[in-house]
């Protein structure tokens, strides 16, 4: 269990394994590449949408890694500065190749702005009209065991605005703290909340759509 | 009185550790009186957790290979 060094500083695992690649180990920047690489290439997708220019970014950042790396100092954790320097690499790449406008411009407010669950489900008092039903899954082993169940919560988070896109990601597939999130995207922590909210409440209205007599 | 229409708009603040005291308060009164809310609370948090489950591709052998040349080059510079 590794300790930390703050509440947001890097871990001295962390750093141990920083002082191992800049010696030269191999096998020390073999498993950080190991342990990556897929999610990078996860988060490269919400601002490139191509599956090959994804893996050119994700090929960029391990070099920007390299090049950066006796500059770490461990104020973040490695794997929010590591995805600091994708998302930067992906912004500059999405935005040169014409293929999407700079991030922050993308907002503060969406023009889609739903209600987390259909107004119709209520009753005008705004109680449960038509409440949500049990799922028989209980465990998130047992939903993604279904048929097609990882393929489709996937295109379900591709569809959402990049920008709700990349607070999801980050925030729950890949489990960074809201902080962290907010350093990645450098958004606030109101906005990084907002975008959230939103992108969960689609996330959970998609499962129950998907788990209907299922 | 919290409605149900309410909670739900109000969920992730709640998840995030947000909510004002007072509204907090509110927000478990209601939990506690209204289990087709809690239902909905129950399947946020698996949403959650089912979104941290999600696999992630492992490196393609080739793409490794060319990392750790690099790494070579990059080390002897």
């Amino acid at each position: 269990m590794e300790k930390n060094k703050g509440r947001t500083g890097a871990p001295s695992g962390d750093l141990a394994l920083v002082r191992k690649i800049l010696e030269g180990d191999e096998s020390a920047f073999a498993s950080l590449v190991e342990r990556y690489h897929g999610r990078l290439v996860r988060l490269a997708l919400v601002y490139v949408r191509d599956q090959a220019d994804a893996e050119e970014v994700v090929q960029e950042t391990w070099l920007g890694v390299l090049r950066g790396l006796k500059e770490f100092e461990g104020r973040s954790t490695l794997r929010t500065w590591i995805f600091r320097i994708l998302t930067n690499q992906a912004k500059t790449r999405g935005v040169r190749d014409g293929r999407m406008t700079p991030f922050s411009a993308l907002g503060e407010s969406d023009a889609t702005d739903d209600p987390a669950v259909d107004p119709s489900r209520f009753t005008s008092k705004g109680m449960w009209a038509d409440p949500p039903r049990p799922w028989n899954d209980d465990t998130p082993e047992k939903i993604l065991l279904r048929e097609e169940a990882v393929g489709v919560l996937n295109r379900a988070i591709a569809g959402l605005p990049p920008n709700q896109q990349a607070v999801v990601t980050l925030r729950d597939a890949e489990g960074l703290s809201s902080e962290e999130v907010c350093n990645v995207l450098d958004i606030s922590e109101t906005n990084q909340r907002v975008l959230l909210h939103r992108a969960r409440s689609k996330l959970r209205r998609f499962m129950e759509e998907f788990l209907k007599g299922r | 009185m919290l409605r149900c229409r309410e909670l739900t708009e109000l969920i992730t603040d709640y998840l995030e550790g947000r909510l004002p005291m007072g509204q907090r308060i509110r927000f478990h009164l209601h939990l506690g009186m209204c289990r087709h809310c809690r239902a909905y609370l129950r399947q946020m948090k698996l949403t959650i957790r089912t979104l941290g489950a999600l696999p992630v591709e492992t490196i393609p052998p080739a793409v490794l290979d060319e990392l750790l040349r690099r790494f070579r080059g990059w080390k002897t510079a």
